[in-house]
């Protein structure tokens, strides 16, 4: 379960992916690091921050629609919710398990659809909660404390 | 070692940044599977990789790669090359094989950034 902040965000920003645009994936999450550049976020904070932001944004170029990202920052720590419409995850135990993979072969050719996608991201946050309903789409809420030091989750 | 020194041992073909050879290479990781690339390369890694598509500068940018030699004679296409010239990420080719590439890159000094995977991950 996802912890809810106490604090007003100091920054609050929303972001559209298009399922299927090879071309433009990525993007978004560029923009997201430099925001993060910008306003002075740590290092380490950027790169876990980068890596789970754009895991989450090859999952929807790959495998949805369309999906909204936002991007809220407070002092104490960066929230990144993406809502996407799409097939869902029918078993997010399963999906979370690394090697467990659905890709296409176009997708592997690229070098991404291994299964470790989502094990990636929550390697990279604090909080994870992902919430999906088959056939209309997945919900994936990521927490990055960026004042405490990372503690491994379990 | 310096990038243009490994372009020297590789004799690669420097197809962005050029302007960079004098960049030391800390270390190295290889892969042609970019989820691996992201969950492994650290900070400043150099890649050496086989796939060539626009997502690999992007991984690059993600992680602040310090470059990426492409083996097999490969190379990036236009869109790819030109993505690397905005992000500033240094790109080489190299007509060696990926185990050619790294051995040789191994022999002069060039280590892994990760020696071996920590041994909890097969229990995740």
């Amino acid at each position: 379960m996802i912890e809810q902040r106490n604090e007003e965000p100091l920054l609050e920003q929303e972001f559209t992916v298009e399922g299927g645009d090879f071309i433009h994936a990525g993007e978004v999450s560029s923009k997201i690091k430099k925001i993060l550049k910008e306003i002075g976020t740590s290092q380490e904070v950027v790169r876990r921050a980068a890596i789970a932001t754009y895991e989450a944004e090859m999952n929807v170029v790959c495998y949805a629609k369309r999906g909204d990202f936002h991007l809220a920052i407070t002092p104490e720590r960066l929230e990144i919710v993406v809502q996407d419409e799409g097939q869902g995850i029918e078993d997010i135990a399963l999906a979370m398990k690394e090697g467990f993979s659905t890709a296409s072969e176009e997708i592997r050719e690229m070098g991404f659809g291994a299964g470790m996608g989502l094990p990636n991201i929550k390697k990279n946050v604090d909080d994870l909660l992902i919430t999906s309903v088959v056939g209309e789409g997945t919900k994936v809420e990521m927490v990055i404390l960026t004042k405490a030091v990372k503690v491994k989750d379990e | 070692m310096t990038l243009g020194e490994m372009k020297d041992i590789l004799g690669a073909e420097v197809l962005v940044g050029s302007d960079s050879m004098d960049v030391e290479v800390r270390d190295a990781f290889a892969a042609d599977l970019l989820s691996d690339v992201l969950a492994f390369a650290k900070e400043g890694t150099l890649l050496i990789t086989g796939i060539t598509n626009p997502q690999v500068i992007r991984t690059a940018e993600m992680l602040e790669l310090i470059g990426i030699v492409f083996v097999r004679g490969k190379k990036p296409d236009e869109d790819a090359i030109k993505l690397a010239q905005i992000k500033k990420v240094p790109l080489l080719s190299t007509r060696y094989i990926m185990f050619e590439t790294c051995g040789r890159l191994f022999r002069n000094g060039l280590v892994g950034c990760i020696e071996r995977v920590e041994d909890d991950r097969a229990e995740e």
